[in-house]
């Protein structure tokens, strides 16, 4: 059982009357030939490392290795405590996981990059709020890690995932499509409706530079992994409201990639331009010195 | 097109934090360690291109310094492979070069010393993602990346060699997947690079060894 885009997925999830969740384990199973208690043993380990990157730095905080971020997580935790949340429970907690898995992350602690470690916050950040909001199991968050994997499958085998070839789009907009995906098959919604959430991510996240200060995974990485976990919360909404797309999500996929390889070099992960070149990022990063 | 697996998409697990610069560089010394006969004793790593520029704040270093103790890209201990390095009297150093350009933007060369005073160098490229491959040992261009279960043969580039090796790989029921030589130059040294599907048995090392012309084997498993 294998597809190569989401039009081949869509139809095996019709043909057979499954989600695409069970469509991506079947493929792992058959296609890739993983014996089906290892492959589960793997995604506890997955799930179990994405909870501990999402929670410690809310407890203890840590400075990152370049010392750009730090501490993050923890603020925006304190401030949801006080009653003050402007995002309502479910973003709020999801932009705070995925910030703290970014600390997690910048201070060398164990993370999955999901699909890279740059965009590492996304996936998990709205995975377990949704878990925490809920009430879902363990085992219904590894079925939105299979969902969001046949995404990012796609991503991988189609275009690309790496900001140095797509930009930021290919990273945290690849995983943004993703979490949003899982999110709609989770809360219930079809697996064209999850294509659906995918392709709107793709299109609201189109174009998005990547620009690392001082070439480093922090700064402005934490802040777009927030905006990540928003846009796929949006498309997620629109998607299980029955809101139809024009564009599917193998099209918006073709996009993402045709417009990342004619960014310029320098808007591609070489610290070289947008945020990376703003006096005040020169300022704080001793990159050229 | 390789298969992709849910575990490339969902992984890898790994110290942060770039995949490319800190999980990649762990493999790309965990590689080069796995060639190394010996015990190492000292390890200098040229940095090249963003290796380079980065490497501080990526942990670059240590996570090379890691991987060349045997951590893999998801072992905590990365954090503080300095003070581990140190405390089993392995010496270490790291130099930027941004001199030379003409290499893969994330490129290293590593020098080991093993405590007979035998020197082995290795380049290495991380590819993105996590992956990474060896592309020389020694001065000969290689194409390496650990993902199979591999044999590692170091020999004189002579008639029967390659031949001995099957045969060797044959009797023990062995399936190649992927065989491939490279070499300095007729009739100096070359290297075989045997990668098997299935695991190979540590003991084909000495088997294969017993040829005159063969000088060394190394099995790769990951």
């Amino acid at each position: 059982m294998d597809f190569r885009n989401a039009k081949e997925l869509l139809k095996v999830c019709q043909e057979q009357n499954l989600s695409i969740s069970a469509v991506m384990l079947q493929r792992e199973l058959t296609e890739g030939e993983q014996d089906p208690e290892e492959t589960d043993r793997k995604m506890d380990r997955v799930l179990e490392i994405m909870k501990s990157a999402a929670s410690t730095p809310i407890h203890t905080p840590v400075k990152s290795m370049g010392g750009l971020i730090g501490g993050e997580a923890k603020k925006i935790s304190d401030h949801k405590d006080a009653g003050k949340s402007l995002c309502g429970d479910l973003l709020e907690r999801a932009v705070i996981y995925a910030m703290a898995t970014l600390e997690t992350n910048a201070s060398m602690g164990v993370i999955v990059a999901s699909p890279t470690a740059g965009s590492a916050g996304i996936v998990p950040g709205l995975l377990l709020a949704l878990q925490e909001t809920y009430d879902l199991s363990d085992e219904q968050i590894k079925q939105g890690l299979y969902n969001a994997s046949a995404i990012g499958y796609l991503a991988m085998r189609n275009a690309t995932v790496a900001g140095a070839v797509g930009g930021c789009q290919a990273e945290v907009g690849i995983a943004s499509a993703m979490a949003a995906s899982a999110t709609v098959e989770l809360m219930g919604g079809s697996p064209e409706q999850s294509l659906a959430a995918a392709s709107t991510v793709l299109m609201n996240m189109l174009g998005l530079v990547c620009d690392p200060v001082g070439g480093l995974v922090e700064y402005p990485c934490q802040n777009r992994n927030a905006a990540g976990v928003a846009n796929a919360t949006i498309a997620a909404e629109i998607a299980l409201s029955g809101v139809r797309q024009l564009i599917p999500f193998d099209e918006m996929l073709e996009a993402v990639y045709t417009v990342g390889k004619r960014l310029p070099a320098e808007l591609r992960e070489t610290a070289l331009g947008g945020c990376a070149t703003t006096p005040s990022a020169c300022a704080a990063c001793h990159m050229c010195d | 097109m390789s298969f992709i697996s849910v575990f490339d998409v969902m992984g890898p697990n790994m110290i942060g934090p770039s995949s490319s610069h800190t999980a990649g560089a762990a493999r790309i010394a965990l590689l080069a360690r796995k060639l190394l006969t010996g015990s190492l004793k000292k390890v200098e790593f040229t940095l090249y291109g963003s290796f380079a520029k980065t490497y501080h704040g990526h942990g670059t270093d240590r996570a090379l310094l890691g991987g060349i103790m045997g951590f893999a890209t998801d072992d905590v201990r990365i954090r503080d492979s300095f003070q581990i390095a140190t405390d089993n009297g392995i010496e270490y150093s790291f130099i930027p070069n941004n001199v030379e350009t003409d290499v893969h933007p994330n490129t290293v060369d590593i020098l080991m010393v093993n405590e007979k005073g035998q020197e082995m160098t290795i380049r290495g490229e991380s590819l993105g993602g996590g992956k990474a491959r060896l592309c020389r040992i020694n001065g000969v261009e290689v194409d390496f990346t650990g993902e199979y279960s591999s044999i590692v043969v170091v020999q004189k580039d002579a008639p029967g060699v390659v031949a001995y090796i099957t045969k060797c790989l044959s009797e023990l029921g062995i399936n190649i997947a992927f065989m491939r030589l490279f070499r300095e130059s007729k009739g100096n040294t070359a290297y075989t690079i045997v990668e098997s599907d299935d695991l190979v048995p540590e003991d084909i090392a000495d088997t294969i060894r017993r040829n005159k012309n063969v000088y060394n084997v190394m099995v790769v498993q990951m």
